[in-house]
């Protein structure tokens, strides 16, 4: 059973209330990109044993998309955060340092390696 | 005129919680930035209630105001009032990025009162409802077994709790059942 806590409004969110909506910071590529890049975009996704990004609805709620870090593994929660960024904040990554040194998801990874 | 009646249309059940159809109950979702003055003196006017803080409702004689979600609030008005209100509120609001809706016929609204409320709703949502945790004046958005709900508690120890009109029966079959007199669990 997954609780996440809704950042927008404070709620610990148990799974059933929310809806999962896939991998999260992806780029999209759309017209103008190469066919390559559109083909990544579409179909490659982390599938890892670990430390993993998604984004959630908190659809039987505040209706808001958030993201959340998470262990695949454990089903261990590091931390939820506003669905307004690009990438992780700095202090969700130094939560997932502190519990997996030298965990590392696409382009982002421990700093302190 | 038609004769505006409500899903269940004064339905009732007593088991271990006494569930009731509370009737026509005239409901505005309004949308826009809670922390404006504007609006803020919009619902008071509207409303009689303050703006509430996140995750409470405000009751008042005439009205209330909950919140809903970060950038949205529902206001409770007696029926008749809803499409004046209504008016008065996008009046109040032109100027704002604000949307006022009178959603009172797709909603429907109940209470549930007596010594087993709270089991009653604990055993359908998600939603740790010991009296630690959610008392007197706390709202909460949440699930109860398939359907989207919203539900807060009153001063009284009363809970009341908002559904689509859509699933009104559904709703009020499910509370029965979570009510039923041999249901007790006796946890809070």
């Amino acid at each position: 059973m997954l609780i996440l806590e809704c950042p927008y409004c404070g709620v610990k969110a148990e799974e059933t209330e929310l809806s999962a909506g896939g991998e999260a910071h992806l780029k999209r590529y759309g017209p103008g990109s190469n066919d390559d890049e559109f083909h990544d975009y579409l179909f490659m996704r982390e599938n890892p044993k670990g430390v993993h990004f998604e984004r959630w609805r908190h659809a039987n709620g505040c209706g808001k998309w958030f993201h959340a870090a998470r262990c695949t593994m454990t089903m261990e929660v590091f931390g939820t955060y506003s669905a307004q960024t690009y990438e992780p904040p700095q202090e969700i990554k130094d939560k997932i340092t502190a519990k997996r040194p030298g965990w590392s998801w696409r382009e982002y990874s421990d700093a302190s390696e | 005129m038609s004769n505006p009646v409500t899903a269940t249309n004064g339905a009732e059940f007593t088991g271990i919680a006494t569930v009731k159809d509370a009737g026509l109950q005239g409901m505005i979702t309004l949308r826009g930035d809670l922390s404006s003055s504007v609006l803020g003196a919009a619902v008071k006017a509207a409303t009689g209630a303050e703006v509430p803080a996140q995750g409470k409702v405000s009751v008042v004689e005439s009205g209330a105001a909950a919140w809903m979600s970060p950038d949205e609030l529902l206001l409770l008005v007696p029926y008749g009032e809803a499409v004046a209100k209504t008016a008065a509120l996008a009046e109040a609001l032109s100027g704002e990025h604000a949307l006022a809706a009178n959603v009172s016929d797709a909603r429907s609204y109940f209470s549930i009162s007596g010594a087993g409320a709270r089991e009653t709703l604990a055993k359908i949502a998600p939603v740790d409802l010991s009296p630690e945790a959610f008392a007197a004046g706390d709202f909460r958005r949440s699930r109860t077994a398939q359907v989207a709900a919203a539900f807060w508690m009153e001063e009284d120890g009363s809970f009341r709790l908002v559904c689509f009109r859509s699933v009104g029966a559904y709703m009020f079959n499910l509370l029965s059942n979570a009510a039923h007199p041999q249901s007790s669990v006796d946890v809070y």
